[in-house]
């Protein structure tokens, strides 16, 4: 599904990511960790070619991500992605919010598109929210939002870019809850995440990212229980699990 | 006191000066349209651009902003006249007050755009949206909300403007006070009436405007 080789980034002369190496296969769930500034986040940017790359090759569903002649926004149109910060659309209504794309994206008529917009809303859990705007819904709320926007697009795979960390912490449970119901479902997922103990319960695997390189990557009982790298033992014994 | 007011010829004349608001308020709207149209690209032009288009973009907005409305006027009505150029009354003002109104609603766009987060383009894009789809979608609707009041304070301030049309033979609303008032000699009661019809053309456009954003943005 996601097929990494060999990926360069820079900012600059700031090199973030140093060479990664990464195979996702269709419906695996995939954890990232790792301590700020590791090039998590900028991983997923690449994949949805948002930040342009230096060398190497990302391969989603037979398509080069970077490669000149590829159209990004039909590339983006398979992929879901959701966002720390939610991003929720604050001139729309909930509804607005999640069949605008479908309808001018996907080009589905305007009654499609809502139907669409509606199913997904219900999906996670917003059903009674419809004609209100984002700024009536609690953080937790507009990232659910944001969730179902992106599902609305049917993508075939999702990318998680820390979606709990700027919530309240008594909203990061029913965030969790709905990646974890994709998860259920059978949605390839990339999960950059600060939640061990969500990477450890819903992730195939966990790949732990130290200086722009995935240091260790395993399963999730594997890499917590007994982490190999000391830079992992030394990051898992500063994050609680 | 030995002045002895006179409102006859001015209830006599008021047809007529009215008439000249509907000649203010058109050149006032369509300079503002204009000013808009023109506003949004010079503000674009300045944040995404280099090279000679930012410059000339930048060139405009400070001429528009730091010189005298009348000046830009007078460029438009005589000194494109010196090249041979000549335009009728209605079109140098149109095109002075579409000058200036670009320039000042150009820096409040680029004000607006500032103010809209990145984030805001990385989730259009990252839906499958084109740049042109997350601009007229996403970002200027929002833009527009941020610009509203500026530009409610622009369409008043063209409407007042528009006065110094009389200055390059443009009979609108004081234009034809002016010439109505040295026809007569009335001048104060001629301009105390034309104060009135200002003020009350100002109102409106603020009750309407206000009126408009309670429509557009329930958010």
């Amino acid at each position: 599904m996601i097929k990494i080789t060999n990926l360069h980034k820079q900012y600059g002369e700031l090199e973030v990511l140093k060479g990664i190496d990464l195979d996702v296969p269709k419906g695996e769930v995939l954890s990232v960790i790792g301590s700020s500034g590791s090039g998590k986040s900028t991983l997923l940017y690449c994949i949805n070619g948002l930040e342009p790359i230096q060398k190497g090759q990302i391969i989603v569903d037979d398509i080069d991500v970077h490669a000149s002649d590829t159209n990004l926004n039909s590339v983006r149109q398979n992929m879901g992605m959701v966002f720390q910060q939610w991003n929720s659309f604050p001139h729309l209504t909930v509804l607005e919010n999640v069949a605008l794309a479908p309808k001018i994206v996907s080009k589905l008529s305007k009654k499609e598109a809502l139907e669409v917009a509606e199913k997904q809303l219900l999906h996670v859990g917003l059903g009674d929210k419809l004609t209100q705007y984002p700024s009536a819904l609690s953080g937790g709320q507009q990232q659910r939002l944001a969730i179902a926007r992106a599902l609305a697009m049917e993508p075939k795979c999702m990318l998680f870019d820390e979606a709990t960390s700027a919530l309240d912490p008594e909203l990061v449970g029913e965030v969790l809850d709905t990646i974890r119901l994709l998860a259920d479902e059978g949605m390839t997922m990339i999960c950059v995440t600060h939640e061990m103990g969500f990477a450890r319960e819903v992730s195939d695997r966990v790949a732990f990212f130290h200086e722009g390189k995935i240091e260790e990557i395993n399963q999730p009982e594997e890499l917590f229980g007994s982490a190999k790298s000391k830079y992992l033992q030394k990051f898992l014994s500063k994050v609680k699990t | 006191m030995d002045y002895n007011f006179h409102w006859r010829p001015v209830f006599k004349s008021l047809p007529d000066l009215l008439e000249s608001a509907l000649l203010t308020l058109e050149v006032a709207i369509l300079s503002m349209i204009l000013g808009i149209l023109f506003g949004l690209a010079l503000s674009l032009i300045r944040i995404k651009m280099t090279g000679p288009l930012k410059w000339f973009a930048v060139s405009w907005i400070e001429l528009a902003r730091n010189t005298p409305a009348l000046l830009q006027l007078f460029f438009f009505g005589f000194g494109l006249g010196a090249f041979g150029i000549h335009f009728s009354p209605f079109l140098i003002v149109l095109l002075g007050l579409t000058f200036n109104n670009s320039g000042y609603l150009a820096e409040n766009f680029r004000g607006g755009f500032n103010s809209i987060p990145d984030t805001q383009i990385r989730a259009s894009l990252s839906l499958g949206m084109n740049n042109f789809q997350t601009y007229t979608r996403i970002i200027i609707p929002q833009v527009l909300r941020v610009v509203y009041h500026p530009m409610t304070n622009q369409m008043v301030w063209a409407v007042l403007m528009s006065s110094l049309g009389m200055l390059v033979g443009f009979r609108e609303l004081s234009g034809e006070t002016q010439f109505f008032a040295s026809k007569t000699y009335r001048i104060f009661e001629y301009f105390a009436a034309t104060a009135i019809i200002y003020y009350v053309i100002v109102k409106i456009i603020l009750g309407l405007s206000r009126l408009m954003a309670s429509r557009l943005f329930k958010y």
